[in-house]
């Protein structure tokens, strides 16, 4: 039944011009950021690390620099903002929602297969945008276990942004409403830390979404950071059961 | 026939905040029957066929499909039930035939029943020549029947359409007509409609609802031997008791204060309550005889507030 759900939601996303656009389109934008990180490390921090005898290399300085970009970070808010679009408002304004609340399918089955078919949307992205730092194999040499840590990390950032922009689909029928609340509350989220003074940023730095990230990208991955990304993407999920079985109360 | 109940509904009532959607409906339905649901615009029909579906709660009330409680087991009750709400729910963006197994699958039919599932709804709901064509870019009429077939596809006991002929030309309703005729047989299904001829032409029994009450429920078509309805309104409030204990008269239910339905035995029992009437000093103001004529019956029952 999930699968049913998830399935179709996948292959109704790649109906549309929208997320191919969205693809072509982040793909192409990153590669630039990317490039010019190559660009920046070759000139300018190659020479320099060599003259210190640094242990840093492409890992850090082109591969994690590149995964936190803030541009990187935008775009995948920009997609999750998307899919926010479609996952529940579109089905609430184009009068199929009845067709899920009619079959013998639970809130929770059905939350899971639209949120597992985003999520396999979200993969696509994310494995496009991972071929970028790992094309850098064919030069040089990487610290696999690093980047991989890193690239866990924003999975699970862009799990929960996927979890939120399906709770945010969920309240509203109008698309545009949901992708707008999904940005403005994902921004939120991103930049708690920001502006907090202090190094560890108290309460709202903890709260915030990227101070998770951090350790990824240092090659860290601690049950800490992955119980946060969990217990949130699993508090939104539960958000939208409740918020479906009380559209089934009030619809 | 009534021996094979499938649908149950019992005090079924819906507020909207302080509106009142609708109020004390009780229903039936048995396999091999067609139950229209029939009233004018916002009378409560699409209310009552969605909390039907399960797709909206009562206020109050409770619904058993084919003996399982909607509320306490909708997954279980869902199984049973086939549902084509007021717009058909079909994704724009997907073909016919693909649209139908992922119905399939949200009933969990698998693999070969699935696809034998799908096979017979499309020659059922003649879709064959477009059932690789993105349903977005067919007609209403076929959008109509895509719909059709996805509430048919799982061979539910109980099938819910709600205004299954809306949009259609003149040949699609009587294709429909004649498919809704064909699964009554397999099926108990209940349909709305604001469409007088066709609820006539279809339906076994009528349910007639205004303003959230049902105003008649009955047979359709049955010949009133000797036994008829009277339709009375007097200038005072008579008192319904004192007129059920007439001899002839069977059924005595008020509908206003001053409006009566009565159901009499024969002929005599209408002089009978006339008298009884006038003796009473409730002033008899009109005294209407209700034929089997849904029309007629219906517009006394729906508009008569006005006058009253």
């Amino acid at each position: 039944m999930i699968g049913a759900i998830a399935r179709r939601e996948f292959k109704a996303l790649f109906a549309t011009p929208l997320p191919w656009l969205l693809l072509a389109l982040s793909q192409a934008l990153l590669a630039w950021v990317f490039l010019s990180r190559v660009e920046a490390y070759q000139s300018q921090y190659q020479p320099l690390l060599v003259t210190l005898g640094s242990g840093y290399g492409a890992t850090e300085l082109v591969a994690a620099a590149f995964l936190a970009d803030a541009r990187l970070l935008v775009l995948l808010l920009l997609a999750v903002s998307l899919l926010a679009m479609r996952l529940l408002a579109e089905e609430r304004q184009a009068h199929t929602l009845p067709l899920l609340l009619a079959a013998p399918v639970s809130s929770l089955q059905l939350v899971l297969g639209k949120y597992l078919g985003g999520l396999a949307f979200v993969l696509v992205a994310l494995l496009l945008w991972a071929a970028m730092p790992l094309s850098l194999l064919l030069g040089t040499a990487l610290d696999l276990g690093r980047l991989a840590a890193a690239l866990l990390g924003l999975l699970l950032l862009a799990a929960t942004l996927l979890a939120l922009a399906l709770w945010a689909s969920a309240l509203t029928a109008r698309p545009g409403l949901a992708a707008l609340l999904t940005f403005a509350a994902g921004l939120l989220l991103m930049v708690l830390r920001d502006g907090v003074v202090g190094a560890d940023g108290g309460v709202l730095a903890y709260l915030g979404l990227l101070g998770h990230y951090q350790p990824f990208l240092m090659g860290q991955v601690a049950s800490a950071d992955l119980a946060y990304y969990l217990l949130l993407t699993g508090g939104l999920l539960a958000l939208t059961v409740r918020r479906l079985d009380a559209l089934r109360v009030q619809a | 026939m009534s021996s094979d109940i499938l649908l149950q509904a019992q005090g079924l009532e819906r507020r909207y905040g302080e509106r009142l959607a609708l109020a004390g409906l009780d229903l039936t339905l048995a396999r091999g029957e067609i139950l229209g649901l029939l009233g004018p615009n916002g009378a409560g029909k699409s209310t009552t066929l969605r909390i039907l579906s399960g797709t909206l709660p009562p206020s109050a009330g409770t619904v058993r499909l084919g003996g399982v409680d909607l509320l306490a087991r909708p997954l279980a009750a869902k199984r049973r039930l086939g549902y084509l709400p007021e717009v058909p729910p079909v994704y724009a963006d997907m073909r016919v035939a693909d649209y139908l197994t992922y119905c399939g699958r949200l009933h969990g039919l698998k693999r070969q029943r699935l696809l034998a599932a799908v096979t017979r709804a499309i020659e059922r709901c003649q879709l064959g020549e477009v059932r690789h064509r993105v349903i977005g870019n067919l007609s209403k009429g076929y959008q109509q029947r895509v719909g059709l077939a996805q509430a048919i596809l799982h061979k539910p006991d109980v099938l819910i359409l709600d205004e299954p002929t809306v949009g259609l030309d003149p040949l699609q309703i009587r294709a429909i007509r004649d498919l809704i005729r064909e699964l009554k047989a397999e099926h108990a299904i209940i349909f709305s409609s604001h469409i007088l001829p066709e609820i006539e032409a279809l339906c076994d029994r009528v349910v007639i609802l205004n303003r959230g009450r049902a105003v008649y429920q009955g047979a359709l078509g049955a010949p009133a031997s000797g036994a008829h309805e009277v339709l009375l309104r007097c200038a005072r409030a008579p008192q319904a008791e004192r007129l059920t204990g007439l001899p002839g008269v069977l059924e005595a239910a008020a509908l206003e204060p001053c409006r009566l339905r009565l159901r009499l035995a024969d002929a005599a029992a209408a002089e009978t309550v006339q008298r009884a009437v006038l003796d009473a000093g409730w002033g008899l103001v009109e005294w209407l005889p209700l034929e089997q004529n849904l029309e007629q019956l219906f517009v006394a029952l729906t508009h008569g507030e006005g006058a009253a």
